[in-house]
C-alpha cells in the first residue's frame, strides 16, 4: 500500500533549528533502511511556483505566492502494509517537530495512492 | 474503533516495524534465534497488558527494546549462574568455557550494532542448512514481521504447515549450532546468494503465482521488495544485491499493466506501458546504476536487471533494443546455463532477427527433459509459429500450454490464443 504524506504548516517566524533537520534526516534514514520510504523532498515556498487553474472554461496562470498563511512544506511516499504503519511513521515525524521546534504547529495529511491491489 | 482496539492496532503496528531489529539485537545477546523471538514476544505480551491501561508510550519502539533487553539480560545471567553452579560442583568443564564465552551481557552495546545484527539475522534465517521453503517462511516471519497466519495465506498453504516449518527451521539452526554471525569473506558470496534466492523466490511467488486463482499476489511482491531494499541498505557494495533490487523494482513496475480489469494476465508485449509505475522504474534504474558502479562482475540478477531495463527504457515493443536483450541472454546463459534462459533467448532473437530464427532455437529445446512439463515452452513455440502463419501447429502448442498450467488465469489466456489460431469461419 502506497501512501503520500503532505506536510502543511503555517509559515514560521523563525527558521527550523538545525537539530530538527538532523533528526528528520536520521528518521528518513531509518525509514529507508526499513525499506518503506520510497521518495521524499522538501518544497520551496509557493513564491517560487505558480498555480494553473481552470474556471468557467478558461485556464489562468497565477504566479506564487498563492497561499494565505499555510504552505505545503514537504512530501513523502511510503510503501507500507497498512494505514496504521503509515500513521506510525508520520507520527514519528511529527514528534520530532514537537520535541525540537517549540511552538511549531502543522499537519500531515496521509493519503493512500491508488494502485492495483494497493501495490502500485 | 474504540480506544482499546486503537491501542491494540497501535501495538501491532509498532511490533511490525520494530520486531526484526528487536529480534536481531536479542539474538546477539542470547545467541539463539528461537529464544530471541520468544523474548521479543514476551515484550509484546507485556505491551498488550500495559499499554491499554497506561497508554501507548511516547517512544513505543524504545520501550519494547528496553523491556525485551532486560528479560534477555536476566536470561543470560541465569544461564551464566547455572553454568557457574555446574562448575562449582565440578561436573562440567565445558560449561565453564561456555559461561566465559557468554560473559556479562553488554546492554548498552545493543543499540550500536543494529545494522549488523539485522544482517546476521537475515543470514541465519536464509542459512543453506535450511530448505528454500523453510528459509522463505523464517525470513518472512523474522525479518518481514509477518504472522504465521499471514505467511500461510500468502503461500496458500495451511497455517499449521507454516507453523511447523518455522518450528523445525529454528530447531535445525539450534541443533546444528549455526552461529549468529556475518559469514567469513571466503563464504560470503555463497551465503549472499542463498539470501537473494529466498527473496527472489518470495517475489516470484507473488509475481507469477505458480497456482491458485490469482495470477499476481502483489503483497508478496511488496514484501520481497521491502526485504531487498533492507538488504541493499545493509550491503550496498554487493553487485548482486543491487542487481536483485533493480530487477524486482523493474519487474514490479509492470504490475499495474500485467492484468486486465478481470485479473487476466497481459503479456509484456501487449501491456499498456503508460500504466507502468514510473517511480519504481526510476528506483530500479537507480539501483542498476549503483550495481554498475561496483567494481565486480555482474551476476545473474544484475544481468536480468539489465534485460528488464531494456524493456523499462523502451516506449514500445518496437522501440525495444531486442538485439541487446538477445545479447544479454547470451551473457546470462554463460553465467547460469539453463534451458529456460535459452527459451527466453529464443523469444528475444525472434524479436530481433525474425520469428524463424527464434523458432530454430526454441525447437532445439523440445527434447530437453528439464522442459518436459514447462508451460512456457509450448507458449513460446505457439507464439513464434503463429507469427510465421503456421496456425495449426501454433494452436496445438497453445492447447498443450493450457493443459500444462496450474494457474486458472493463465489457462484462460492460452485457450484464447489457441482459439485465435482457428481459421475464420
Amino acid at each position: 500500500m502506497r501512501y503520500m504524506m503532505l506536510l502543511t504548516a503555517t509559515i514560521p517566524s523563525t527558521p527550523p533549528p538545525p537539530e530538527l533537520y538532523e533528526a528528520i534526516m536520521k528518521l528518513g534514514g531509518e525509514a529507508t533502511e526499513a525499506g518503506v520510504l520510497l521518495d521524499t523532498a522538501g518544497l520551496l515556498p509557493s513564491a517560487n511556483g505558480a498555480r494553473v487553474s481552470l474556471a468557467s472554461g478558461s485556464i489562468t496562470v497565477t504566479d506564487g505566492p498563492f497561499t494565505e498563511s499555510k504552505e505545503l512544506i514537504s512530501y513523502a511516499l511510503y510503501e507500507v502494509r497498512s494505514k496504521d504503519e503509515a500513521i506510525e511513521w508520520t507520527s514519528r515525524f511529527m514528534r520530532l517537530h514537537r520535541d525540537l521546534w517549540a511552538g511549531w504547529e502543522g499537519e500531515t495529511d496521509v493519503l493512500q495512492v491508488m494502485g492495483p491491489d494497493n501495490l502500485g | 474503533m474504540d480506544d482499546h482496539e486503537a491501542t491494540r492496532a497501535a501495538i501491532e503496528t509498532v511490533w511490525r516495524i520494530e520486531s526484526p531489529r528487536l529480534i536481531a539485537a536479542l539474538a546477539r545477546i542470547t545467541g539463539d534465534v528461537g529464544a530471541a523471538e520468544e523474548l521479543a514476544q514476551d515484550a509484546l505480551v507485556i505491551a498488550l497488558e500495559q499499554w491499554p491501561v497506561q497508554g501507548v508510550p511516547d517512544g513505543p519502539g524504545a520501550w519494547l527494546t528496553a523491556t525485551a533487553k532486560h528479560r534477555a539480560v536476566d536470561l543470560v545471567r541465569r544461564r551464566v549462574r547455572y553454568d557457574q553452579k555446574l562448575r562449582e560442583v565440578g561436573r562440567d568443564m565445558e560449561a565453564h568455557a561456555q559461561a566465559e564465552a557468554y560473559g556479562e551481557p553488554d546492554i548498552d552495546a545493543m543499540d550500536d550494532h543494529i545494522g549488523d545484527d539485522l544482517l546476521r539475522l537475515i543470514f541465519i534465517a536464509c542459512h543453506p542448512v535450511l530448505s528454500a521453503e523453510a528459509r522463505a517462511a523464517l525470513t518472512l516471519r523474522l525479518i518481514g514481521g509477518l504472522t504465521t497466519h499471514e505467511i500461510a495465506r500468502a503461500f496458500l498453504v495451511p497455517e499449521p504447515t507454516i507453523a511447523q516449518r518455522i518450528v523445525r527451521a529454528k530447531r535445525t539452526l539450534a541443533d546444528k549450532q549455526i552461529p549468529f554471525e556475518i559469514p567469513a569473506p571466503g563464504e560470503l558470496t555463497g551465503r549472499v546468494a542463498s539470501v537473494l534466492e529466498v527473496i527472489y523466490l518470495i517475489f516470484n511467488e507473488g509475481y507469477a503465482a505458480t497456482f491458485g486463482a490469482d495470477w499476481i499476489r502483489p503483497e508478496l511482491c511488496a514484501e520481497a521488495l521491502r526485504l531487498g531494499r533492507v538488504l541493499a541498505g545493509l550491503m550496498p557494495r554487493q553487485v548482486e544485491v543491487q542487481g536483485l533490487v533493480a530487477l524486482m523494482e523493474l519487474q514490479a513496475s509492470r504490475i499495474p499493466a500485467r492484468t486486465g480489469p478481470d485479473g487476466d494476465p497481459i503479456l509484456l508485449t501487449d501491456q499498456d506501458r503508460l500504466r507502468w509505475d514510473r517511480l519504481l522504474i526510476r528506483r530500479g534504474l537507480a539501483a542498476l546504476g549503483r550495481a554498475e558502479q561496483i567494481d565486480a562482475a555482474p551476476g545473474p540478477y544484475a544481468v536480468q536487471a539489465e534485460i528488464a531495463a531494456c524493456h523499462a527504457r523502451a516506449g514500445s515493443v518496437k522501440d525495444t533494443d531486442w538485439e541487446r536483450v538477445a545479447a544479454l541472454y547470451v551473457v546470462l546463459a554463460h553465467l547460469t546455463p539453463s534451458p529456460v534462459v535459452e527459451l527466453n533467448r529464443a523469444v528475444a532473437v525472434g524479436m530481433a532477427y525474425g520469428a524463424a530464427r527464434g523458432l530454430e532455437i526454441a525447437d532445439t529445446l523440445t527434447s530437453q527433459p528439464a522442459l518436459a512439463g514447462y508451460v512456457q515452452l509450448p507458449a513460446v513455440r505457439g507464439d513464434l509459429l503463429a507469427k510465421l502463419g503456421r496456425l495449426d501447429e501454433a494452436r496445438a502448442e497453445f492447447t498443450r500450454a493450457a493443459a500444462l498450467t496450474r494457474n486458472d488465469r493463465e489457462r484462460a489466456l492460452f485457450e484464447a490464443r489457441a482459439e485465435a489460431c482457428l481459421p475464420e469461419p
